[in-house]
């Protein structure tokens, strides 16, 4: 029996108020499990973003629970709820939002700075990443001089290098070409997936399935299917 | 929370744009607060020269005496009177007048001429040339050496002149730690030949100049000089009499207090707007940030080092360059009334913390109000 990383349920969220009041997320039931590189697909406005959120931290929902390993981290207070954020979660975001003014080691080395490591050793301990997504030599460029799928490598790098339980991909391809976004996508699995680390991503780029352990489908803020595989 | 703090150095000065906008801002600000005090410290220092380098303890003066330069003679009783009060050490009498020295083009030159008590020269000036008995002697005068000491054709020791149509015999040389305001020469001379030698009214005695027995007969020393119907300052009061003088009825101060507010909010505008601006520029990645788990006091603490980093640096460029003008500008005008206190460090200091707190308060309240889901949806 495949351990959860994430148990959530019974999720509801509203955005708005009165006429313009509508629901994202109705009754969401889901679990993601270490191991697995599970996939939440949609159309735009589904509530994919939403539903990543909720599960990751950033944004608490009016209703439900979301337990990861075992801790319900809405019951979490704001300091402890950032610290869950910063130990156990890995973002990449859609945008990658790389600190332009920094250089792409230091970009890696945030999260490491945020957990207070000494800065010289955190730069050093990003530098490893960098060379595990490729990046060696590309240290101290600035992200601008980066391509789009480079860049996108060092926010994966960015996201690994705090060790996160569980890494959070938001559009992952979305910025990339077909064989930038697959290559990306390969890499991820083959060298960030293991058994201890679960990888929840948000797509509609169907070019990259073939990479899902399973498939979550989303419409009008609820899960109503899955695509592939399962538990 | 070092690598906390580097993380928002980088941030902040590898924008070199936006960092040399604020920087500038802030030195600018600095520059134009601090050179608008400095030349009103200036201007009060000098206005208080006589009291400085005379350093008497205690003046007895007319109650309408608002300046030193502007002296109310007073009746000879009042200084036996004052010599017989008690805690009074001692009281000696004090001249400062105005007098034309006849140059050798045949033009006039006006001077301050100081007569210092005959009997024990209190309040006489260092020498840098001559001896300060010899100013007993016929027609002597002591010539101060600063800046205004070449208005009367720098003379030595030795050299005569006219002064109110009188013969004057320089006999030494001083020097003072502070110069006057006005922009003449001073002359040294016994209390006795300055009342020879300038016209007088009818009473004579500018000053009385006093020594308290002990601090604490001060205040005793002032009621009863009060009683008397004149005035006794301390030093430090008499000083404060005449800053109040300029601040408050010449218009000096106002003028002075004005620039100063103008740049200050100069500074504020410029400096506040950038840093706002820098920040919204970084909202998103202030919002990633707080995404990956930094705390809201780390953001807040990031952007008040940021402003303060910014704050600082420009206030130790701001002062510097208004000490370098300074000194530049003594260079080619030995006259330039300007003088960098440690009260104009402080005010300047506590102008320039008010600039880095509002405008970070502006940069911590937009990020503070950001949400890390804002970053995800885009």
């Amino acid at each position: 029996m495949p351990v959860p990383a994430i148990t959530a349920t019974k999720i509801e969220k509203w955005f708005g108020e009165g006429e313009a009041r509508m629901q994202a997320l109705r009754e969401v039931n889901l679990e993601a499990y270490f191991g697995e590189m599970l996939y939440i697909v949609g159309p735009s406005g589904s509530g994919k973003t939403t539903l990543l959120s909720v599960l990751s931290g950033i944004l608490r929902p009016d209703a439900g629970t979301v337990s990861v390993e075992g801790t319900d981290i809405w019951s979490l207070g704001g300091d402890a709820l950032a610290d869950f954020r910063l130990h156990k979660i890995g973002f990449v975001f859609q945008d990658y939002h790389l600190f332009p003014r920094l250089t792409t080691v230091e970009n890696v080395a945030v999260p490491l700075i945020l957990k207070r490591t000494d800065w010289d050793q955190a730069v050093a301990s990003a530098r490893k990443y960098l060379e595990v997504v490729g990046l060696k030599g590309r240290e101290n460029l600035t992200p601008v001089k980066l391509s789009g799928g480079e860049q996108q490598r060092v926010a994966i790098a960015r996201a690994m290098t705090g060790q996160p339980d569980i890494l959070i991909m938001d559009e992952p391809t979305a910025s990339l070409d077909g064989d930038t976004g697959q290559a990306i996508v390969e890499f991820v699995k083959q060298n960030v997936l293991n058994d201890k680390r679960s990888i929840l991503i948000v797509t509609h780029d169907d070019r990259i399935y073939p990479y899902a352990s399973r498939i979550l489908k989303m419409a009008d803020g609820r899960l109503n299917g899955t695509e592939k595989g399962s538990v | 929370m070092r690598g906390i703090l580097k993380l928002a150095y980088k941030l902040l000065v590898n924008d070199k744009a936006k960092f040399t906008a604020l920087i500038v801002g802030i030195t600018f600000a600095v520059f134009l607060m601090v050179q608008m005090m400095a030349m009103f410290a200036g201007i009060l220092n000098r206005a208080s020269a006589t009291v400085l380098n005379v350093g008497a303890s205690m003046w007895v003066m007319d109650p309408a005496v608002q300046t030193v330069a502007n002296t109310i003679g007073m009746p000879d009783y009042v200084l036996d009177a004052v010599k017989s009060m008690q805690g009074v050490s001692y009281a000696v009498p004090f001249y400062s007048g105005g007098a034309l020295v006849k140059l050798n083009d045949g033009t006039y030159q006006a001077v301050t001429v100081v007569g210092l008590d005959d009997t024990t020269l209190f309040g006489r000036p260092p020498l840098l040339q001559g001896r300060i008995e010899d100013v007993y002697g016929e027609n002597a005068f002591i010539v101060v050496k600063d800046t205004e000491y070449r208005k009367l054709e720098n003379p030595p020791v030795g050299a005569e002149f006219e002064v109110n149509d009188n013969r004057g015999v320089i006999v030494g040389i001083a020097e003072v730690s502070s110069q006057s305001l006005f922009g003449v020469p001073t002359l040294y001379t016994t209390y006795n030949r300055a009342l020879q030698y300038l016209p007088n009214p009818r009473f004579t005695t500018s000053y009385i100049l006093v020594e308290p027995k002990q601090p604490s007969d001060v205040a005793r020393i002032k009621q009863q000089v009060q009683a008397l119907g004149y005035l006794a300052l301390t030093r430090d009061e008499f000083i404060d009499r005449i800053s109040d003088f300029y601040k408050y009825q010449t218009g000096i101060g106002t003028n002075i207090l004005i620039m100063t507010v103008m740049s200050f909010i100069v500074g504020l505008s410029i400096s506040g707007q950038t840093f706002y601006t820098f920040v919204l520029e970084n909202l998103e990645k202030f919002g990633a940030l707080k995404a990956m788990g930094a705390k809201s006091r780390e953001l807040i603490f990031m952007i008040l080092f940021q402003a303060s980093f910014t704050a600082l640096t420009g206030y130790g460029l701001g002062i510097g360059l208004c000490a370098g003008l300074i000194s530049l500008a003594r260079v080619r005008l030995p006259d330039y009334a300007a003088m960098i206190t440690y009260w104009n460090l402080a005010s300047a200091f506590v102008m320039v913390v008010i600039i880095a707190a509002v405008s970070s308060y502006f940069g911590v309240r937009r990020v503070l109000r950001i949400e890390p889901f804002e970053i995800f949806r885009g």
